[in-house]
């Protein structure tokens, strides 16, 4: 006598921890092995890109704060460079050391996230305990610069918003000498751990051919060995100036991924040290008053300063008409903005690339023939934040 | 090729009357094709030698709806081996069905479901051609420029029928769209008033 299977179809989430947001995912399972993944995006679509449009460009940097919220001046970071390479402006020295600075921070903040919640998937509570003491210091220092701990509006085209506050410096000084040993206590914790190797070596491997075919970037694609950064490959702002490694994967999976990130992030505290050591006094905008609003003390006195103002913050400044891609290492991969101005002050198209879309794509392809338990593993590695991917 | 004018001067001789206009903007190359090419040129400059344009990087589409060819579709290409990036275009008219690069990219796959979903432009051999980033039973596209900002329809939870329901958007107040421009010519016309007084010192 015969019996007829039938595949259980299973629904993940929207609403479910492991999921890191609210990604609903239907897998079709043969007894624990996963035949097919379908991930449905699009719950924290907001229409980011429609809104950009009717907004001139200075208030459409907040927008990028809320894509990837775990680190959100490297996105701001992306959308000024395209406005400062449109507009052919130079950004004062110390202004690109202050943004590379929030950069790595950024990066460390988005890592820590990411490499704790992924242990926290596979069963370790501890990690994402240490790892949120840091990343809450790392969001004074956002909050000291910028006067909010998430959603910064920090950067400018021409500089960044104001300079760093009194002390700053110093504290970030500190914390470079700190942290490194809360890395190694996490990786006391699970670098050598049995049950994390167990869960994450061998898991969701991606070879090479298949990183690029699935236009990976960032830790994904040098976790599978292929040598490429953007920081490296296409120096912006003063990353040419900077000494720092990359650090490059072996085997393509979840665990290489994570050795890649704990590792970034070591490099990350390296970079910020040069930043600060570096860094000299002097202007942190553009002096161009056509772009950067002026000060409040020269509002007082010049009437030249006041049209500006009044111009600058009713219409805002116009970017001539032009088109351009432009990508930078964000800390999940290669974060791009394509950017079409057309004359006026609010930008015509402005296409965001975030590199969350095109991994979790790939979910399909690295989840086939996995067991279930194995599902949170990989999506956890993969690095996902909904905010960039649904926009 | 390292050289951006290398690349361009090999792409335009191998492919010939394939490219429209090309150009060098930004350490860019900007290429304009025809429709009809687009295959033959991703092709072309994913497995030639000298190119190796290995990752799709983005597609994305441009909403003219003044023009005739209203929409322009964009594909954003990236090479490893050269450190080269280039952008492809092309124009096509509402109702035109396109190719789909799903065979030659797998990642165009959702790329082109959300061009779809989006300004609605339909691929041609797409597998799985749905909405993505909409909700479910949404209507429109909502990207194109005659969709409104405040959207067509809102959803709320409704006592009576017990499940969420659709209604057209109602605003206490509309959305207001202040015009600020003004005749006002910025930096360019200062820049030209300060020229000209050099030149006559």
């Amino acid at each position: 006598m015969t019996k007829k299977i039938k595949n259980l179809n299973l629904n993940f989430g929207p609403q479910h921890p492991a999921a890191h947001g609210v990604l609903r995912l239907i897998l079709e399972l043969d007894g624990e092995v996963v035949e097919k993944a379908d991930p449905h995006i699009g719950l924290l679509h907001r229409g980011t890109e429609k809104l950009i449009e009717n907004k001139t460009y200075m208030q459409a940097v907040p927008y990028f704060d809320r894509l990837d919220y775990v680190a959100p001046m490297n996105q701001e970071h992306a959308f000024a460079l395209a406005i400062e390479k449109i507009l052919d402006i130079d950004v004062p020295i110390r202004a690109q050391f202050i943004r590379v600075m929030f950069c790595e921070i950024g990066r460390i903040l988005s890592h820590i996230l990411n490499v704790t919640t992924q242990a926290l998937d596979v069963g370790a509570l501890t990690p994402s305990l240490w790892g949120f003491e840091e990343r809450e210091t790392l969001m004074t220092f956002y909050e000291r610069a910028s006067g909010s701990r998430l959603h910064a509006n920090y950067f400018r085209a021409g500089g960044v918003h104001q300079d760093l506050p009194a002390g700053l410096e110093t504290d970030i000084a500190k914390f470079c000498e700190t942290f490194p040993k809360i890395i190694n206590d996490l990786e006391k914790l699970l670098t050598d751990n049995r049950i994390f190797k167990q869960r994450n070596v061998d898991i969701g491997i991606v070879t090479k051919e298949d990183a690029l075919d699935y236009s990976f970037s960032g830790v994904m694609i040098r976790g599978s060995g292929v040598p490429w950064d953007l920081r490296k490959s296409q120096p912006y702002d003063c990353y040419d100036q900077l000494e720092f490694k990359i650090p490059v994967g072996k085997n393509g999976d979840c665990y290489d991924r994570y050795l890649c990130r704990i590792e970034e992030m070591k490099e990350s505290i390296k970079i910020i040290k040069q930043c600060l050591s570096k860094m000299e006094k002097g202007p942190i905008k553009t002096f161009d008053g056509k772009i950067t609003p002026p000060s409040k003390k020269d509002i007082k006195q010049s009437m030249e300063a006041l049209i500006h103002h009044f111009k600058l913050f009713t219409e805002g400044y116009r970017v001539p008409k032009d088109e351009i891609y432009t990508a930078v290492e964000a800390p999940k991969g290669e974060f791009g903005v394509y950017l079409i101005s057309d004359g006026s002050s609010k930008p015509y198209k402005c296409k965001i690339r975030a590199p969350g879309f095109s991994h979790l794509q790939s979910m399909d392809y690295l989840i086939k023939g996995h067991m279930l338990a194995d599902v949170p593993a990989v999506l956890g590695s993969l690095d996902i934040v909904f905010g960039e991917v649904d926009r | 090729m390292n050289n951006l004018i290398d690349l361009e001067k090999k792409i335009n001789s191998e492919l010939g009357t394939k490219i429209n206009t090309s150009e060098i903007k930004h350490h860019q190359i900007y290429l304009e094709i025809d429709s009809e090419d687009l295959i033959d040129v991703v092709l072309f400059v994913k497995t030639n030698k000298d190119t190796k344009f290995r990752q799709l990087i983005d597609i994305t589409v441009v909403d003219y709806p003044e023009r005739s060819k209203r929409f322009k579709i964009i594909y954003l290409f990236l090479s490893h081996e050269f450190n080269q990036r280039m952008i492809l275009s092309y124009d096509i008219t509402e109702n035109e069905v396109i190719s789909s690069l799903t065979s030659i990219f797998p990642s165009a796959n959702w790329m082109e479901r959300e061009v779809f979903d989006m300004y609605g432009v339909n691929f041609k051999d797409h597998p799985d051609l749905r909405r993505i980033l909409t909700d479910y039973g949404f209507e429109g596209h909502p990207l194109r420029k005659d969709f409104p900002l405040t959207g067509l329809t809102e959803v709320r939870y409704n006592e009576d029928q017990k499940k969420v329901i659709r209604e057209p958007v109602k605003l206490e107040q509309n959305y207001r769209n202040f015009d600020y421009e003004s005749p006002w010519e910025g930096t360019k016309y200062i820049k030209e008033l300060t020229n000209n007084n050099d030149e006559k010192n």
